[in-house]
Formats: structure tokens, sequence, C-alpha cells
């Protein structure tokens, strides 16, 4: 009897424990899933946005589409097609209903669909984004947690006045000084494009890393991995300079506290207490300037692209707006806004693994 | 008799509230000027301020600032003539750097001067009137903005306008007023639960008395700071407008523009994009470590 007493508690405390775990995973699940409604809201509306953008400021589409010398008989077509004569309203469902099927109608510069543009030159800026953001978290990371062990030294003084001037040199000035100084003054890297003429690779997922990965062919891997360097660097240098100096305060706000003393004194060794007790209630603010600074980097790419030459989506939206192509500008500016929507959801998630209160 | 005792401590008490100004000025420029870096940053920004407004003195060949050609002194290299060498037209580039200042500063200060009354009267209401309808759709509205990097937003705007100073402005405009809203939206939603706000409330204060007497001074020191961070920022933003050619056209002087027209001519004239790359780090470097100073100085309480 005692002993089935014993089995039924640790049952009872099983199941309860095991209820705990679901309630969390539950709450998880509840905060992902509002997270993406929630996003999907705000990707309705910047749709509308950016539509209305595109519509009511420039002038008549049909015009800006087919030229000047085009006839009105050949305009009024276009018209017709595009469904131009209609209100407002009733083109944006027009519009709506075609994006979500994937067609963001014709590009005016290359005479392709934008949709077929975009899935060529996405992966390119993917690419060189994702590259940046993995130098700026481990860079920023490393170089705050540096600072605030060595806190008043020399590398600390040294670090704080180059991200100084970090933050202060934009993105398309780092580009230009690499540009100078790897291509010309010391040519070891490649400035132009994402690989070099003679390598090729079939595209499977658009990544030239992963391509060339699956294809066996390192020599064309190395190759692309020389092409990210320089732009991603680029790309990456403020960010890196913001997140060691966000990362730098907070774990500096962070040492001084109670627990961080009495670990130090029971013998805990020095590199556990940072990693545990230092860092990690530090990093919520590093993670939340990250996504800032990817976000900047979707901006900065725009430039970044155009002086490397970088067959990327942000090349083809300045094509885009310097041609005043508004298929493209529309689809372009809408694809930047989900993939950053997408960051931010993936921020939040991280974040609330770090620091639970944020689920509530 | 009366009057003239009242008319005493009057006087006594201005004198008081002035030498009490006087105080707090002192204050906070020894809290300011803790760190020397602050001071530095002022200093330059006083400089670059001084520069852009007496450009036509300082500017060796002012004529150069506009249409201008001298074909025999094209792409000099810095030299005695030339401080920091000519263009490919035989423009001074110091003369053409120091004519852009003031359009950086006029970009920077119209942007901010419109957009942040915007965002902040938007960041009251709807921090005021929190859970109504109206605020909710504020917040909304701002979510949207929001969801887009303010470089994408100012581009996809100045694309469709024409190419030039102004329109390059309304487009940052466009896409910067939601950060301050959304600043202030934070800050209000705060203080409104400040007992000396619910006071006024009971005593039948009128909403925008409460809004904009009660509030907004305590939002300053929020504003203020980011205003002198965002400078700098606008500045970097208005750059990047004008190298793709979206803002400032040529001839006139643009840093972004002197840029791009000069990356081109890579390595030979290193000298056409060096001394404007350079010129944009100063001036950004100057507002950044200038709102530093002043964010250390409002951060510990009022003076």
């Amino acid at each position: 009897m005692p002993r089935l007493w014993a089995a039924a508690c640790i049952a009872g405390r099983w199941s309860l424990l095991i209820s705990g775990r679901m309630e969390v995973k539950m709450k998880t699940l509840k905060f992902i899933l509002h997270r993406f409604l929630w996003s999907l809201f705000v990707l309705f509306g910047l749709s509308i946005l950016i539509f209305c953008i595109a519509r009511v400021i420039p002038g008549d589409a049909a015009t800006m589409a087919l030229g000047t010398r085009a006839t009105e008989e050949a305009k009024e077509m276009y018209r017709e097609q595009n469904h131009l004569n209609e209100s407002l309203p009733v083109q944006y469902v027009y519009w709506l209903k075609s994006a979500v099927q994937g067609d963001f109608g014709q590009s005016t510069q290359t005479r392709r669909a934008v949709a077929t543009d975009i899935k060529e030159f996405l992966p390119a800026t993917l690419e060189l984004i994702l590259f940046a953001a993995i130098l700026e978290i481990v860079g920023g990371i490393l170089l705050g947690v540096l600072c605030a062990r060595y806190a008043g030294s020399w590398f600390d003084n040294l670090i704080r006045i180059v991200s100084y001037v970090g933050i202060s040199v934009p993105a398309f000035v780092w580009a230009i000084i690499f540009m100078l100084l790897f291509s010309f003054l010391w040519p070891i890297l490649p400035t132009i494009g994402r690989i070099s003429a003679g390598y090729t690779v079939p595209s499977v997922t658009g990544f030239m890393l992963i391509d060339s990965l699956l294809a066996g062919n390192f020599a064309a891997m190395g190759d692309a991995f020389k092409h990210l360097i320089m732009p991603g660097t680029a790309l990456a240098l403020t960010g890196i300079a913001q997140s060691a100096r966000i990362t730098r305060g907070s774990m500096m706000e962070n040492v001084n506290k109670d627990y961080v003393g009495s670990e130090i004194a029971s013998g805990m060794p020095l590199r556990r207490v940072y990693a545990r007790y230092v860092l990690r209630p530090a990093a919520a603010p590093t993670i939340a300037i990250i996504a800032l600074d990817i976000a900047a980097m979707l901006g900065n790419a725009f430039l970044v692209e155009v002086i490397y030459s970088y067959p990327g989506i942000s090349k083809y939206g300045i094509n885009a707006i310097l041609n005043k192509d508004l298929n493209a500008i529309v689809a372009v500016v809408l694809i930047i806004g989900i993939t950053f929507l997408l960051v931010n959801i993936l921020v939040d998630l991280i974040s609330s693994v770090l620091d639970p209160r944020i689920r509530a | 008799m009366t009057n003239r005792r009242s008319n005493v401590t009057a006087e006594a008490e201005r004198q008081a509230r002035k030498r009490a100004r006087v105080e707090n000025i002192k204050r906070s420029w020894y809290k300011f000027s803790r760190n020397k870096m602050s001071v530095v940053g002022l200093v330059i920004v006083i400089l670059i301020v001084l520069v852009a407004i007496f450009q036509e003195a300082i500017a060796p060949y002012p004529q150069h600032a506009r249409q201008y050609v001298d074909f025999i002194n094209a792409n000099k290299a810095p030299c005695g003539q030339f401080l920091l060498g000519t263009d490919a037209y035989g423009r001074d580039i110091l003369s053409r750097i120091i004519f852009s200042f003031r359009n950086a500063l006029t970009m920077a200060l119209g942007v901010l001067l419109v957009s942040v009354p915007i965002g902040v009267i938007m960041g009251l209401i709807a921090g005021y009137y929190k859970n109504r309808i109206g605020s909710t759709l504020i917040m909304r509205i701002i979510d949207i903005f929001l969801s887009l990097p303010s470089l994408v937003l100012a581009l996809a705007v100045a694309a469709l306008l024409e190419p030039n100073l102004f329109n390059s402005m309304m487009a940052l405009t466009f896409s910067w007023w939601a950060w301050y809203a959304r600043l202030i939206y934070g800050k209000v939603s705060s203080i409104r639960n400040e007992y000396y706000i619910q006071s006024a409330e009971l005593i039948g204060v009128g909403k925008i008395r409460i809004l904009f007497q009660e509030i907004l001074p305590n939002c300053f020191s929020t504003i203020l700071t980011k205003m002198t961070l965002d400078m700098g920022v606008v500045i970097l933003m208005g750059a990047s407008l004008s190298f793709v050619g979206l803002g400032e056209q040529p001839p006139n002087p643009a840093l972004g523009t002197m840029i791009s027209d000069g990356y081109k001519t890579l390595p030979d004239n290193w000298w056409l994009t060096l001394f404007p790359a350079l010129a944009i780090m100063l001036i950004v470097l100057a507002f950044n470590l200038l709102g530093d100073g002043i964010s250390d100085m409002m951060s510990s309480g009022e003076g």
C-alpha cells in the first residue's frame, strides 16, 4: 500500500511537471502566434501604404511604363490591362489578388515578371545580410565582452574611440575605403559581383556558399566567400561598434550586482561567472540593438551593393528607383518589409527565451 | 508703504530666481563638461555651424560652389593653391565641402523641425488617451511606418518625387516622425499615471493644458537628446540619398554627390572621395559626441 502511494505521488509529481512544461510551451506558442498574426496585419497595412505612395505621387503610370512617345491607344490599352482606370481601392484589390499569388506585374526595365527578378536577386542579398549579421553578432559581443572584462584598460579605450568613429562613418563610405585599401593599394580581395568569371555553380538555393558546397566545388566556395568579405564587413562595421558599446554598457551594469560578487567570492571561475551571470542578462539590449542594425543593413545594402556591383535585390531596387519602375519598387520595398518583420519575430523569440518576463 | 515692501520682495525674488537659473546652468555645464569628448563635440559643432553661416567669406573660391569650369586646373591633387585638390571640372574641393555644410545642416534641421512636432503630438495623444480607438489607430499606423528601415522608406518616397533637396527632406520627414511618436508614447504612458497629472485632472484642468503644459515639459530632455543624436543620423541619411542621386542636384554641392562622383575615379583621384567622406565623418562624429554629452547632462534629474 505505501508503495502504491509512493508511485501515485511520483506519477502526480511527473504529471504536474509535464503539465507545467506544457503550459510554458503553450504560452510560447501563443506568443509566437500572436506575433505572427500581428505581423500579418502590419504587412497588410504596409502594402496599402506602399501601394498608395506608388499610385498617388507619380504622374501617369502608363506614360512612365511605355515612354513619352507611346501612342494614346497603346497607353489606353496598358491602362485597361492594368486596371488603371478603376478607382484606387479597386486597383488595390486587383493588385493584392495577384500579389498574393506571387505576381507583382511586369518590370519596365528588365521586361520580365518582377517575381522572377526577385527570385533571382533576393538570395544574394539575404546571403550578404546574413553574413553581415553573423559578423556583427560575433564581433560585437566578443568586443563588448572583452571591453567589459578589461574595463579601463588601453584596449577598452582603443575600442571606445574606434567605435565612436565606426558609428560616424556611413556604410557606403566604409565600402569605398575598403575598396581603396584591399583592391587597389593591396589587391587581395575581388571588387565586383558575387563570384569570379570562370566558376559555374548550379543554382539550387540561390545562396552561393551553400550551392557551391552542395556541388562540392570548394574553390568556388572560397571565391564566393572572398566576394562577401568586403561588402559584408562594410555593412557590419557600424553595427559591430554599436553592439560592442551596448554589450559593454549593460555588462558593466551587471558586474556590480551583489550576486556576481558572491559568485566570485564563492570561488566560481571568473569565466563562468561572466558567461552566466553577467553576459546573459546583458544580452537582451544587445539583441534589440542588433535587430535595429539589421534594419539599417537592409537600407545600407542599397548603396553597398551598388558600389560593389553585387547582383542583389537592393541593386535591382536602386535601378528600379532610378528608372521609376513602379511595380519593381513596390515589390522590393514589400519584400524588405517582410524580411524585416521576420527578423523582428526572430529577435522577439530569442529575447523571450533569454528573458521570460517578456512573454507575459 | 505695503506696496513698496511688496515691490522689494518681488525684486528679491526675481534676483533669487535669476541666481538659481545661473546656478542651474552652471551645474548643467559642469555635468556636461565632465566628459571631455562632449566638449570636443560641442566645439566642432559650433565651428561647423560658423563655417556654414560664413561660407562666402571662408571658402577660398566661393564661385566654385556653383556651375564653374576651369579645365586647366582639373583633377589637381592637393597642393598649395587648392588645399584639398580639384574635381573633374577644376572646382576646388575645399570650397565645395564648405558650401555643402549649409545644405547638410539645413536638411537635418528641416527634417527634424517638421517631423519632431508631428511625432511628438501624435505620441502625446496616443500615450494620453491610451486604449481608446484613436490611440490604437495612431499606434497601428506608427507600427506600419516602423516596419520598414527608414532609409528604404525614404528611398522609395524620394524615388517617386522630383529629385531635389526639398523633396529628399520630405522623404526623410515621412519616414522619421514615427520614431518620435513611439518614443514619446512610451514616455507619456508612464508620466500620465503620476500624481500631479491625476491631481490636475481632478481639479478639472483642460486636456490641452495637461498635454502641453504638464506632460510635454517632462518629455523635453528625451526629445532634446534624441534630436541631437538624430542630427548626425539625418545628415548621414541625406548623404546616402544624394549619393544615389536623389538629393541636391549638381552643380550644387552635396557631400553624397561628391563621393559618388569621386569613387568612380578611384584609386587615381583619391582626394575626390576621401575628403568629402572625412567631412561627413566629422559632422556625424561631432553630433554623436554632443548628443552623448547632453544625455549625460539630462540623465540624473533636471539640473
